[in-house]
């Protein structure tokens, strides 16, 4: 018996996958590439303008046009294939794909098949199964019932979008669960955008991720039969999909069913998948190389052009922040795989403040409290807090010129009113640490007397009652004090 | 002689319509040119390479730059129905 | 000068006419245009080679070197705002809007748009019965065939109708009817004219390429439209075609291939080609006979490629974004009738044809194989140059045959194209010239020569036309 997704795959999204099945999941990732013209035109790319503004004979398939291929969209593809460590094909090869849709002008799409440009490689914990060029489709529009076609449903097609170049990164089919999956596509975005390739948004489109899902018993080497998952256009809506059809898979399995190999649609708004392709005859494109298209030849100048443009990417990234920086592992890959961090990370260390803050701490106030008091996923290099006001800031902390919680006070003024020198504002609201003089010993001979109390039993031993104490100096000096030095200042009047 | 059915499969393929009295000519026109090609399948081919392009052209590659796109009125000038923003076709989902 | 002076001009000799200031250029192009008019309104009463006619001669004085020599070209080329159809109803009333590379480039050196020349559908075919506009008919005879698929381009050059026209040769689209009209008619190498704006048949053969009344206004013609064009990936640079001036063939080697010589090649034809062949010796050629073991095959892999590749370029015309669109309630129903009423019965044999050699389970049967005969065609043709300078064979196997003889039977007519189809498929330049008549009906020759040898090839022609002096008025109406 086999089944496919229409019976029903609702909402199974929540439960864990029981311990005797593995899910098997491989990525298909197009990425629109950041070229100034279309793949085989010179058309220039089209962000929202008006529908078929953005044509010419060959994108809109008139008769007779002829695509040429976009040099800095093989530029591109070169430096993806670079950084995936794939290896170049010397001579790639355009195949064209026939099959008939409105959105698809000639009839065929041109994209590489036998010979594709990139093979292989890896990112992260992942393989890279190939990488190749290819043109997008156009845009269809479901405008409801037209009295233009008889009376029946039309759609309109806007060709802007038509013949964007895209690059295709298939994986191999390493990884094991929806977390991963989004994971790993950070970490690919990230890749990207370092690279400059591509504006890499998914909820825009520029990103858009299809999964291969299959379930197979724990164990077993086989590959079950897969279903190939579309239109989860938010790392959120990937995870979901991806783990509802898990569930339906290992439910099906469980029940002694078979699944069925077929293409899904995921629709978030019910967190339904359909099937797409079920009632259709099975494609057959009809792959056959492009004959209006010569190889395209890779030769050391190109090659040598894509690496000198080659950036530090997150993963080497990560790695010399820990090697160098001494920072830790988590810290370090957070700040060079969200790379914006990484760069106000690396602004500040170069800004030159005095003292110099050390690195970790810098990071910790970068990734913590900077990117805390802005909005989620905003880049702290367009906030009001510069690299070196924060580093300014963080320097005076570690040199205890100044307490974090009168830190944190000062930030909260940066973020808001931005300004270079933090050390004006700790002078202006009167927020510098008090240095463990007689001021401050003063303060805590008044907080022990105000404590009688806590002070008794700190002193019989009981170190936990020294915070009220410590509470009451930190008020009174409205966080300025440093706390292991009033800490100290307690003790040492205490007698212990 | 090729089958009814695959002279419909075929013709599915390609999106073409055959009426009932144009699809026992192309099943025995097709033949007939199919059995020429067969002679083909009879040569050694072993060993030999496919020629895809006869002439040896290298580094046809555009640059990106921007060419002059059509107007849109002339984009959408020839096409047999049109609603205010492009090309009207009869939904696929229908 | 009369009317009866402007038409004996050749292309060259017209443009050089107008040079000197002996002839207006307005006057050169209305002779013309009212004839090829004239041919127009009298459809099928005629020799029906056009699907439009300039209406006016062009305001502005069109420039050197071409100065305004008149020029038909095939429907197959896109020309902005002029009807560009490929002979098709599936384009019925549409007007490009951009004008093909080769036209453009042939118009920049002067020569003005005098009409479009009806053809066989989409180039599909090979005596210009499939087209939308009606049969042409041969100015020899008119109850026969002009050859196919630049019938019209053919018919109007042999008939004085026009100086020259433009056509495209995919396995013999151009050296057939010129053969079967008694003009000259070359296909370039591969590559040599840009195809941007030409309406796809089989990409990987489609040339353009000129019919002309003799060698050296083909050379003019070739010279102004080929070279590099960067719309057109598989464009070459090649080196400019000169003026040929040769009257000797001293120290040529020509070579004769049994293949193409023998079996299925009408005996007065053979008989044409033999006594060129025998004024070719007088000329100072050596004639030997070579081989091209292959070439017998040449044929059958051809109906794989060019359908293959023509059932993929003619997908585009869908009902969508221009030509006919069939009534329909579905998408599916919008393709398959708009695509059932706008083909004609062969350019659809040929996308089943195509189709069904692309699909899943017969791809290497037949496409796979067929590109690896392509190879051996190629490798024959090379070893075969190792030994002469040029291929010598008859263009067509049989002088032109009478209207309706084939339609009946498709692997007859393409049978018409057993001759040209392997140096279609080896990408070589091959040229036919007319060397005698047969019953009355000329009989053409074709030399073929190296891959970017165009303009040598075009000098050894030029010294056999001279020779062989042929007549051409009794095609002229
Ligand atoms: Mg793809
Ligand atoms: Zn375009």
């Amino acid at each position: 018996m086999s089944e496919n997704a229409d019976a029903g795959a609702k909402g199974a999204s929540d439960g864990a996958v029981p311990a005797a099945w593995e899910p098997v999941i491989g990525l298909e990732i197009h990425v629109q590439l950041a070229t100034a013209t279309k793949m085989f035109c010179g058309c220039e790319l089209s962000f929202g303008e008006r529908p078929n503004t953005h044509t010419c004979a060959v994108c809109l398939g008139l008769p007779g046009s002829l695509p040429v291929a976009n040099a800095r969209a093989v530029h591109f593809g070169l430096m993806i294939g670079l950084a995936l460590g794939s290896e170049l094909a010397p001579r790639s090869i355009f195949h064209r794909k026939n099959y008939f849709y409105p959105d698809l002008p000639k009839g065929y799409q041109i994209s590489q098949y036998e010979e594709p440009l990139c093979r292989g490689g890896r990112l992260g914990d992942v393989r890279i199964h190939r990488v190749h060029l290819e043109e997008d489709a156009a845009k269809l529009i479901h405008v409801g019932a037209s009295g233009r076609i008889h009376g029946s449903d039309a759609s309109v097609v806007d060709f802007n979008r038509g013949g964007t170049p895209l690059a295709e990164i298939v994986t191999e089919p390493d990884l094991r669960s929806p977390e991963q999956c989004s994971e790993w596509l950070k970490l690919l975005r990230t890749t990207l955008r370092q690279l400059g390739v591509s504006d890499v948004n998914m909820e825009e489109g520029s990103l858009r991720c299809d999964a291969n899902v299959s379930v197979r018993p724990a164990g077993a080497r086989e590959l079950g039969t897969k279903a190939e998952l579309k239109n989860m256009n938010s790392f959120r809506y990937l995870e979901r999909g991806i783990r509802a059809e898990i569930a339906r898979q290992v439910e099906v399995l469980q029940r002694g069913g078979e699944v069925v190999q077929e293409t899904l649609h995921y629709d978030p708004a019910s967190d339904r998948l359909t099937s797409l392709r079920s009632k259709e005859e099975a494609h057959d494109y009809r792959y056959f190389p492009e004959p209006d298209l010569i190889p395209v030849a890779i030769d050391e100048r190109m090659l040598a052009r894509a690496r000198a443009e080659l950036p530090e990417l997150p993963a080497a990234r990560a790695e010399r922040f820990q090697r160098q920086l001494g920072l830790s592992r988590e810290s370090a890959q957070l700040l060079a795989f969200r790379a914006e961090l990484g760069d106000y990370l690396e602004a500040a260390l170069a800004a030159g403040a005095e003292p110099e803050p050390p690195p970790q701490a810098l990071a910790n106030w970068v990734s913590g409290e900077l990117a805390g008091r802005l909005d989620e996923g905003a880049d702290p290099a367009s906030s009001r807090v510069t690299a070196a006001a924060l580093a300014a800031l963080v320097g005076l902390v570690s040199a205890k010129r100044v307490s974090v919680g009168a830190a944190r006070q000062v930030l909260d003024k940066l973020v808001t009113e931005g300004g270079e020198d933090p050390a004006a504002i700790i002078e202006r609201e009167g927020l510098a640490a008090l240095d463990g003089g007689e001021e401050l010993a003063a303060v805590v001979a008044a907080a022990l007397d105000a404590n009688a109390d806590a002070a008794e039993r700190v002193r019989a031993g009981n170190e936990k009652a020294i915070g009220p104490i410590i509470g009451t100096v930190m008020r009174e000096t409205k966080g300025r004090a440093d706390g292991g030095e009033v800490r100290r200042l307690v003790r040492e009047q205490l007698g212990i | 002689m090729i089958e009814r059915s695959e002279v419909l499969a075929v013709a599915r393929l390609a999106r073409l319509e055959l009426s009932e009295e144009e699809l026992e000519p192309m099943a025995r026109e097709l033949s007939t040119v199919l059995d020429h090609i067969a002679t083909i399948r009879q040569l050694d081919l072993t060993g030999v390479a496919p020629t895809s392009h006869v002439v040896d052209v290298t580094g046809a590659l555009r640059p990106d730059e921007p060419r002059p796109c059509l107007p849109r009125e002339v984009a959408l000038a020839q096409a047999p129905a049109v609603s205010a923003d492009g090309f009207l076709v009869p939904s696929p989902q229908a | 000068m009369s009317a009866g002076d402007i038409l004996e001009l050749s292309a060259s000799a017209a443009a050089a006419a107008v040079d000197s200031g002996e002839l207006s250029a307005r006057e050169l192009f209305e002779t013309y245009r009212v004839r090829a008019a004239a041919d127009r309104d009298a459809g099928i009463e005629g020799l029906n080679c056009f699907t439009w006619v300039a209406d006016e001669v062009p305001a502005e004085a069109p420039p050197a070197p071409l100065h305004g020599v008149p020029i038909a070209i095939k429907d197959l080329f896109c020309v902005e705002g002029v009807p560009s159809q490929a002979g098709s109803r599936i384009l019925e009333g549409y007007r490009p809007p951009y004008t093909a590379s080769s036209v453009s480039r042939l118009r920049e050196a002067g020569a003005c748009l005098l009409a479009k020349t009806n053809q066989d559908e989409f180039a599909m075919g090979s005596s210009n019965e499939n087209s939308a506009f009606g049969p042409v008919l041969n100015p020899w005879d008119r109850a026969r065939v002009p050859g196919g698929s630049s019938g019209g381009s053919a018919a109007a050059v042999a008939a004085g109708l026009a100086p020259w026209a433009l056509g495209t040769d995919t396995g013999g689209s151009i050296r057939q009817p010129a053969a079967l009209c008694g003009i000259v008619g070359m296909k370039p190498t591969y590559g040599t004219v840009s195809r941007y704006g030409m309406i796809a048949f089989a990409s990987s053969l489609d040339q353009a390429g000129p019919l002309t009344r003799d060698v050296s206004d083909a050379a003019l013609m070739l010279r102004h439209m080929s070279g590099r064009d960067a719309c057109d990936a598989t464009s070459l640079h090649s080196a400019s075609v000169e003026p040929p001036s040769a009257r000797r063939l001293d120290g040529l080697r020509l070579g004769v291939p049994e293949e193409l010589a023998g079996e299925g090649i009408e005996a007065g034809v053979l008989e044409c080609c033999r006594s060129t062949l025998s004024l070719a010796e007088g000329l100072g050629a050596d004639v030997a006979e070579v081989r091209l073991p292959h070439a017998p095959h040449a044929l059958a892999a051809y109906y794989v490629l060019a359908p293959a590749e023509a059932s993929s370029n003619l997908a585009r015309f869908d009902g969508v974004r221009y030509g006919l669109r069939a009534e329909a309630d579905d998408l599916l129903a919008m393709y398959t009738r708009t695509r059932h009423d706008g083909f004609g019965p062969e350019v659809k044999r040929r996308i089943m044809l195509g189709t069904y050699a692309l699909s899943s389970g017969y791809y290497e049967a037949y496409y796979g194989r067929a590109q690896r005969v392509r190879t051996k065609i190629a490798e024959d043709f090379a070893a075969a140059f190792q030994s002469v300078d040029y291929i010598v064979s008859p263009t067509s196997p049989t002088v032109a045959f009478k209207l309706g003889e084939r339609t009946s039977d498709p692997l007859s007519m393409y049978l018409s194209d057993y001759c040209t189809v392997p140096m279609s498929l080896a990408g070589i330049p091959a040229i036919s010239i007319p060397c005698g008549l047969s019953d009355g009906l000329p009989v053409g020759l074709q030399l073929a020569g190296p891959a970017l040898s165009d303009s040598r090839l075009l000098d050894a022609a030029h010294a056999l036309e001279q020779a062989i002096e042929f007549d051409p008025r009794a095609a002229r109406v």
